[in-house]
């Protein structure tokens, strides 16, 4: 087993721009290899989901998206406010008139877009419904992972009884806000954080995980996203960054290859590679800030052709062999 | 049909000619998250000022070193000058970051008495609403740009959108919280069974005691109470809500603003752009382009991808000139990153043919000063 045995809810965060669907969904694809059923659920309604696995948009209803490697099972889910506001009177009052009148009169709405917090309830609610549903002794879903609000929006989207309890402080809304909180401040849960080795993705992966400590919610992994394929040796990154390659070399390269060598061609490819060298520098430093923040760190290479599932395969791979599952 | 030959390239954005027209007052950018809309809106702001403008950039939300760039350290709602901006062609820049708390206060400050101004900024329900509905935000901003916009301080507004669920958000949040405030659910949890017509007090009469009771056993007593406190005591203000978010969105239709759409060459961000650019023409508002960020530029210098790692391979199996075969690999990876960033460019401008596009290429660091910024505005230029 990996870094997160006894983990049932994976959250998957970060900056807008880093890929934190992809990986959520490479995520799950690792979780469910070997023969286990894991749910994947959006809550921003993008359809996001759809898009990665290559499927019709998504209702409010479980669909199996994809099989693992070894016989698993990926089931896909959009969380939608209005669905689980109606699925949630249902479940807890039989409601005819009253209910129809509600909806009349734009409580939904009022529930579901304007009352702070009660959204994030009622979308954390459903993921933490699925988390617990048991299907005769087995848990109904081996693991269950959520694609959370980008990393500035995620601490309040999960600390649902801090926005609610103030306002609810009584009732079936406190009650759910409650259990959810017991699950998501417990050890069932892990929140992973999506970066890319840049200035601001890193600065907001670092103040996303000093909130999700102060808040008491476990942080999981820092999964670095895109990371270029080391082309240039260490040793010549220096020189490379100076524009100080061995100009005769590269051409002498060219011309052994078969390849137009001129000055130009040179003087292009050693600009390349400055430009390159100077990347990797920057990249560096901000490595060196994700090791600091002391979680595990996965590494996820950049796909040039975009993602399809096929290169899902190829990114849970790389999540199993570093230790994720 | 058969497809035709080649999209032909959309026109270019002249975000120069923009910010110098002066019957442009307004520049709204927008986008989904993580595509650089702050840091545009910044550059195109102390472009403007620079060429004469007197600027004033509304920020949400920046990211701490860029909002350090422009000599903003704190939330205070105060528009303050930018040190360092280039003054000489007689434009100024100022920046502020909006406190979305405060700017609500102001609003409740503004339409009642003091007393009951109090009342309501104390009220429980009011404090969770201004501070964390996940519109407030948006209605804010916008507030914020009509009352900028009522002030002569300034011939050029530049506003960045919240970093929303989707970018939809922003022109659509206002009339939602606009609409709550001023709708019947919050005067019948108020208690304040006026307004309505027949159908309403028919439906009163058939389900007002049910209606309540399952609000209470929903959201509990207290919250009901609070929110008939809040109503009641945010009574005058009523319509005021509404009337201010219909004032704003008609301001942002007028032929003196102009929407700029921000994007990265990703699929998911190109969507919502799409999305954008739809929903802007729906409503009649002025789109004046798209701005593309960190575009992969590539020069194949007669060396195109597959040959370069043919030739990568060659060179590596024979065992000598690592290093141009490192650097041939390097040229492929860039030749292929800037085909895919072509490729998802064209395919928005196929279904937006009459959107013109700046692209802003990739660069090596993030910006963290104005020389960064007035950088980005120097491509703005660049074709």
């Amino acid at each position: 087993m990996g870094d997160w045995e006894g983990v049932r809810l994976h959250v998957v965060t970060g900056k807008g721009g880093t890929g934190k669907t992809t990986v959520a969904g490479a995520l799950a694809m690792a979780l469910a290899a070997g023969g286990r059923r894991v749910l994947i659920a959006e809550v921003e309604e993008r359809q996001g989901l759809a898009q990665l696995f290559d499927v019709p948009p998504l209702a409010y209803e479980e669909h199996r998206v994809a099989s693992a490697p070894g016989g698993g099972e990926v089931f896909a889910l959009a969380i939608d406010a209005r669905e689980a506001m109606h699925e949630y009177l249902a479940m807890f009052y039989r409601l005819g008139r009253a209910g129809r009148a509600l909806d009349k009169l734009g409580f939904v709405d009022f529930a579901t877009t304007i009352a702070p917090g009660l959204r994030d309830v009622l979308l954390t609610g459903k993921a933490y419904e699925a988390t617990r549903r048991r299907t005769g002794d087995h848990y109904a879903y081996d693991a269950v992972v959520l694609d959370a609000p980008p990393t500035g929006r995620v601490v309040r989207f999960l600390d649902v009884t801090t926005s609610v309890s103030s306002l609810a402080r009584v009732g079936p809304i406190n009650r759910q806000a409650n259990s959810i909180t017991d699950l998501i401040h417990s050890p069932r849960t892990a929140v992973h954080v999506v970066t890319l080795l840049e200035d601001m993705p890193v600065q907001e992966t670092a103040d996303a995980v000093a909130d999700l400590q102060a808040a008491h919610i476990p942080v999981g992994a820092v999964v670095v996203n895109q990371v270029r394929p080391p082309h240039l040796a260490a040793r010549s990154l220096p020189a490379a960054r100076r524009g100080r390659l061995d100009h005769d070399d590269v051409l002498a390269g060219l011309r052994a290859a078969g390849l137009p060598a001129s000055d130009g061609v040179v003087d292009l490819l050693v600009r390349e590679a400055a430009d390159h060298a100077e990347r990797t520098a920057l990249e560096e430093a901000q490595r060196a800030l994700v090791d600091d923040l002391g979680r595990p760190v996965y590494e996820l290479p950049r796909i040039a052709d975009g993602i399809d599932p096929t290169a899902l395969y190829e990114l849970a791979d790389a999540l199993a062999e570093q230790g994720a599952v | 049909m058969n497809p035709g030959p080649r999209a032909a390239k959309p026109a270019h954005f002249d975000v120069d000619r923009l910010i110098d027209d002066r019957r442009i007052r307004i520049v709204v950018t927008c986008g989904s998250g993580g595509v650089g809309k702050t840091t545009t809106a910044a550059a195109i702001a102390l472009r403007a000022a620079e060429r004469g403008r007197k600027a004033v950039v509304l920020t949400i939300d920046p990211a701490r070193r860029l909002a350090q760039s422009m000599g903003l350290s704190e939330l205070d709602n105060t528009p303050r000058a930018v040190k360092g901006v280039d003054v000489e062609a007689g434009g100024s820049l100022d920046a502020m970051m909006l406190d979305m708390k405060r700017t609500f206060d102001e609003v409740v400050e503004d339409h009642t008495t003091p007393d009951r101004a109090r009342q309501i900024l104390a009220n429980p329900f009011y404090q969770a609403l201004s501070s964390s509905f996940a519109g407030t935000q948006e209605y804010m901003a916008m507030e914020k740009l009509g009352q900028l916009r009522a002030r002569s301080d300034w011939d050029l507004i530049v506003v960045d959108t919240p970093p929303a669920r989707s970018a939809l958000d922003f022109l659509d949040a206002p009339e939602r919280l606009g609409s709550f405030l001023d709708g019947r659910l919050i005067r019948l949890l108020g208690g304040t069974a006026r307004a309505g017509g027949r159908t309403y007090l028919k439906l009163l009469h058939a389900g007002f005691n049910v209606v309540t009771s399952t609000l209470t056993k929903i959201l509990g007593g207290e919250l009901l109470k609070d929110v008939s406190t809040f109503v009641n005591a945010l009574d005058t203000m009523f319509g005021g809500f509404r009337e201010r978010a219909e004032q704003t969105y008609a301001l942002l239709k007028r032929p003196e603003t102009a929407f700029i759409v921000v994007a990265a060459p990703e699929h998911d961000a190109l969507r919502e752009a799409s999305y954008f650019v739809d929903r802007l023409s729906r409503d009649a508002m002025p789109l004046a382009g798209l701005v593309l960020n960190r575009v992969h530029a590539s020069d194949a210098a007669g060396i195109g991808a597959e040959q370069a790692v043919a030739a990568a391979e060659r060179l590596e199996s024979s065992g000598s000139h690592a290093l141009t075969a490192a650097l041939l690999r390097l040229h492929a990876d860039r030749l292929k990153l800037a085909a895919r960033d072509e490729r998802i460019g064209e395919r928005f401008s196929a279904a937006h043919p009459e959107v013109p596009v700046t692209r802003i290429p990739a660069l090596a660091g993030d910006v963290h000063d104005l020389d960064g910024l007035r950088e980005i505005g120097e491509l703005f230029d660049a074709r």
